[in-house]
């Protein structure tokens, strides 16, 4: 099963995009962004994983100790920062959202039909 | 000063005076506030003037933190620079310039975050178009869309930009998530980032679904950034609501920074695993679909910024196709018609921001015949829509010519309709606008009640630009000088792109540069950065090129004038209007403004895209 | 499109999406494997170069720095368009709320007891972000939570006059331009913007490393910074601000 760690994350993205699809609140709909964006945590930590190892710290362990992939790590930190703050520009959006349109429910937003 | 410094300065620059603008902007004056934006626009835009000089010659290669790489490895990140790029962030460099000049007297509340805004969102497209790095790429794709999605939601008074904004973060978050996915997918294959390092790493491998989905995923992001079918339904939707002087930026380059992705990434990470020809069928197919759709879209529009936001979708159909050949001669006709394409749509967002502060409105039907003590923008909005239809000798005409008669020696010929077409539908939709907002022409249509826009077929409940609040504080009287020079001064330079006697020899060769792989890869981690040396003859305005834009630009003006007085029109023509009635309303109903709808059609189109490649 | 026809649409394609996606993940190296070329160098340098025992520090701030730069100013950024976003509209205006509601004893002991062990341990992360896991984000956010735990104990505008906006946005920008400057000090002193230009002293010493811990800090102030203000801006929408008319209907 060595694929299975790397399925979690297609399964993530969709299960992000599914609620993403069928949301009813904007808040939910932002979490599931955060969802599909988890999908990318996992594949590229999977990705950089080595079996047996441990954390690319060597301040208590010896130089040559078989250590994890260090670069997808420090990504993964840097998409979580993204998310992060991706994450607080849609709040303050919905939040406005909530009181220009009374409501947060994408299916009741109708001031940009063609 | 050695160039190799100057790539890092032109990210560095803006961000420091971001930061000041950020923490000194409440007391400092706003004189000054935009005195240090532009003066680091413009520090900026000489950067990118020396690198278009020093490209000619070779690429110029930065390695950060001065990783340079032992034995073609490194652990650092590189900025390679070649002619596109360079010429990609001096064009960023002039809007942005041209925005801020235009905000001078605009947004009077605005402090200093929307300077502060601007000069993040130029970080992030001149990162983009310097770096030589997958994640990288992502990071500097991130702040460019960060930024973008608050400026869309400037107005917060308003209903409209909060959906548009909306809409707007969302669907490129996701098609940001998509390229990382992708390039996670990479990484697990070659363990590189560096577009040259993964293009040799993945030499030596066959192609198999990994690289299929990688390079699909990774075009994702770049397509919805693109805005290209079935990704672009978010582009209307932020372009009818953002500030104009944003539209500018969106329209004029950021749109096209998604397409550049593509081709940067076809034609290094992705050009040993997969040749170009893999990607040709699909990038001609969503090209032709999102042209279609993007100049229909365009003519069915009463609101002025979705019409000029659809019209950009039509060109980006065209961008498509044109990059779809993968020939350095459709590409550096491509190049010119995207510099072209800027100087025009920001020309003519700027004068619908005009009329916004100036009769408080920017729907077509509401303005009518109001626009006509406007002189100076009534010249210049005509100018515009004629430039659209590519009327010669505007760069948008010579980029059309250029790249129709790429594609016709690289075998197709077909895409000469399909361009004439664009230009004739988007032009003429502009002109139309134009003649009755500007000129009266016609007969004033009612606003209240549901009677429809003559010659337009209205759907109930539809976006229209009726209720809009200006962007200034109060009703401009009359049109300031800081407004109207920049887009004087963008028409001009639209119209001396087509003059420039070395321009389409330059971009022929920008193009050569942007699909050379293995000079990318040998600069970036060889040393070998020396480019071959400028092509003689390559030809600028033809007689057949002159005819089929002066073709489209005749249609542009017959199709103005049939919708301007299509009351007059004989009883077949108008049944025939009728009939198109309903397939228009179906294409316009998936218009939504609904966030589910366009993470459903993303989904569509990945899925497609992906078998589209994996087919060809 | 009705919910239904979305739906259908989704499930018509994922399928589709889902089978690529299984076939692209056979194609990656089985997990677990000791394939990471890019990992092996990275960690070569961080430790026979820059005596940078958290390897992970290594590539953010040294190897890679120009990522975190990035990422700093779409946080920086993003502040910003959160600011301008959830500014007063001019139909609001703001409400000094005197009495922070009912707060437990207990609560607000556990607050005051927990302030200073979280600006603690924030520092101490920051601080020792080259040597152990840890480092400017971690510490900064640990320090930002700190502060919120005045909010939780009953105390939000004690903790507003305590550190205007005024003063974080300062702050922030100050951190934010730190990291830049130190890139281009590098440039000035060595060659290549953000070049790790400090003599990086032996592994396991608390400045070791070179310009790591230097701009651990920097992205700790931003980052603590920057988060005090995102939550402050969003408390603003549901301690201070009111509609004017939803005022004056009560």
């Amino acid at each position: 099963m060595s694929v299975l760690p790397y399925l979690v994350a297609g399964w993530l993205f969709l299960v992000g995009c599914h609620g993403l699809v069928t949301s009813r609140n904007l808040v939910h709909a932002v979490a599931c962004l955060t969802v599909t964006q988890s999908a990318t945590y996992v594949l590229l930590l999977a990705v950089g994983f080595r079996a047996g190892a441990t954390a690319p710290v060597f301040s208590d362990i010896p130089v040559g100790t078989r250590v994890v992939d260090p670069v997808v790590q420090a990504l993964t930190l840097t998409d979580i920062v993204v998310s992060a703050t991706i994450t607080a520009v849609l709040l303050a959006l919905t939040i406005q959202i909530h009181k220009r349109h009374g409501t947060v429910n994408p299916d009741e937003l109708r001031a940009l039909r063609d | 000063m050695v160039v190799e410094t100057l790539p890092p300065l032109m990210v560095a620059l803006p961000l420091l005076t971001a930061t000041v603008l950020a923490a000194a902007g409440r007391v400092l004056p706003r004189l000054v506030i935009d005195a240090v934006s532009l003066l680091t626009c413009l520090l900026v835009f000489a950067g990118s003037v020396a690198l278009l000089v020093a490209t000619g010659s070779r690429r110029v290669v930065s390695w950060l933190g001065g990783y340079s790489p032992e034995h073609g490895v490194s652990v650092g990140v590189v900025f390679v620079v070649d002619r596109v790029g360079a010429g990609l962030a001096a064009l960023v460099a002039v809007l942005v310039t041209a925005a801020l000049t235009y905000t001078w007297r605009y947004f009077e509340e605005v402090e200093s975050y929307f300077h502060a805004l601007i000069l993040l969102f130029l970080v992030g497209m001149v990162g983009f178009v310097l770096t030589g790095d997958l994640f990288n790429a992502f990071v500097f794709f991130e702040l460019m869309g960060a930024v973008a999605y608050a400026l869309t939601g400037y107005k917060i008074e308003e209903a409209k930009p909060l959906q548009g904004a909306l809409n707007f973060a969302v669907i490129n978050s996701l098609g940001a998530y998509c390229a990382l996915l992708g390039i996670g997918l990479v990484y697990g294959r070659t363990g590189e980032l560096g577009f040259a390092q993964v293009q040799r790493a993945l030499a030596g491998h066959h192609t198999d679904w990994l690289v299929l989905l990688a390079a699909t995923l990774v075009f994702t992001g770049f397509l919805v950034k693109g805005a290209a079918v079935p990704f672009h339904f978010w582009l209307a939707d932020a372009h009818a609501v953002a500030p104009s002087p944003v539209c500018v930026l969106f329209s004029g380059v950021m749109v096209e920074l998604g397409i550049y992705g593509v081709a940067r990434t076809a034609s290094t990470a992705f050009s040993s695993a997969l040749p170009a020809e893999r990607f040709r069928p699909v990038l001609m197919v969503a090209g032709v679909l999102t042209a279609v759709i993007g100049a229909v879209m365009c003519q069915a529009q009463s609101h002025l910024k979705r019409l000029l936001a659809f019209s950009t979708v039509g060109h980006v159909g065209v961008f498509l196709v044109a990059l779809g050949a993968f020939e350095p001669a459709a590409v550096g006709g491509l190049v010119v018609y995207v510099l072209g394409h800027a100087a025009v749509k920001g020309a003519l967002f700027l004068c619908t921001g005009i009329l916004l502060n100036t009769r408080g409105s920017v729907d077509e039907a509401q303005l009518h015949g109001r626009g006509r003590d406007l002189p100076l923008t009534r010249v210049c909005f005509l100018a515009g829509g004629l430039a659209l239809a590519a009327l010669p000798p505007f760069g948008t005409g010579l980029g059309e010519t250029l790249s129709e008669e790429g594609l016709s020696h690289a075998g197709f010929s077909w895409p000469s309709a399909l361009f004439v077409g664009v230009s004739a539908l988007t032009g003429g939709a502009v002109l139309r606008a134009g003649m009755r907002v500007f000129v009266g022409m016609g007969i004033p249509p009612s606003i209240q009640g549901e009677t429809s826009v003559q010659g337009e077929i209205s759907v109930h409940g539809e976006t229209r630009g009726v209720d809009e609040n200006r962007e200034t504080e109060g009703a401009v009287r009359s049109v300031p000088a800081t407004m109207l020079a920049p887009v004087v001064a963008l028409l001009a330079g639209g119209l001396a792109l087509g003059l420039l006697p070395g321009l389409a020899a330059s971009a022929q060769d920008a193009a050569q540069q942007l699909l050379d792989s293995a000079g990318y890869a040998a600069a970036a981690l060889d040393g070998i950065r020396a480019v071959p040396p400028p092509t003689p003859g390559a030809e600028t305005w033809s007689l057949s090129g002159l005819l089929f834009d002066m073709v489209s630009t005749l249609l542009a003006l017959l199709i103005a004038v049939t919708a301007v007085y299509s009351d007059r029109l004989p009883r077949l023509l108008r049944g025939i209007v009728h009939a198109v009635r309903l397939p228009l309303g179906a294409l316009r109903s998936t218009h939504s403004g609904h966030l589910g709808d366009y993470v459903a059609w993303l989904l569509v189109g990945v899925t497609l895209l992906a078998i589209g490649i994996a087919v060809s | 499109m009705s919910p239904r026809a979305r739906l259908v649409l989704f499930a018509a394609v994922t399928p589709v999406f889902a089978v690529l996606f299984f076939l692209a993940a056979r194609g990656l190296p089985s997990f677990g494997s000791d394939f990471h070329p890019y990992g092996d160098r990275a960690v070569a340098v961080a430790i026979e170069q820059r005596a940078t025992d958290n390897v992970v520090s290594s590539v953010n701030f040294d190897q890679r720095a120009v990522d975190t730069l990035g990422e700093e100013f779409i946080l920086f950024g993003s502040v910003i368009g959160t600011l301008v976003l959830l500014r007063p509209s001019p139909e609001e205006r703001q409400v000094g709320q005197r009495s922070a509601g009912r707060v437990l004893p207990t609560t607000r002991l556990a607050g005051y007891l927990l302030l200073p062990v979280s600006v603690l341990v924030g520092l101490y992360v920051i601080a020792h972000g080259q040597l152990s896991p840890g480092g400017g984000f971690q510490g900064g956010v640990v320090l930002a939570t700190g502060w919120h735990l005045l909010y939780v104990a009953g105390r939000y505008l004690a903790m507003r006059r305590a550190a205007p906006p005024t003063v974080l946005e300062i702050t922030e920008s100050l951190g934010a331009a730190a990291f830049a400057a130190v890139g281009l000090a590098g440039l000035g002193l060595g060659g290549a913007f953000l070049a790790n230009v400090l003599p990086t002293g032996s592994r396991g010493e608390l400045l070791s490393g070179g310009t790591v811990p230097l701009l651990n800090a920097a992205v700790g102030v931003e980052v603590a910074a920057a988060v005090v203000l995102l939550l402050a801006a969003f408390l603003e929408q549901a301690v201070v601000l009111r509609r004017v008319d939803y005022q004056d209907q009560r």
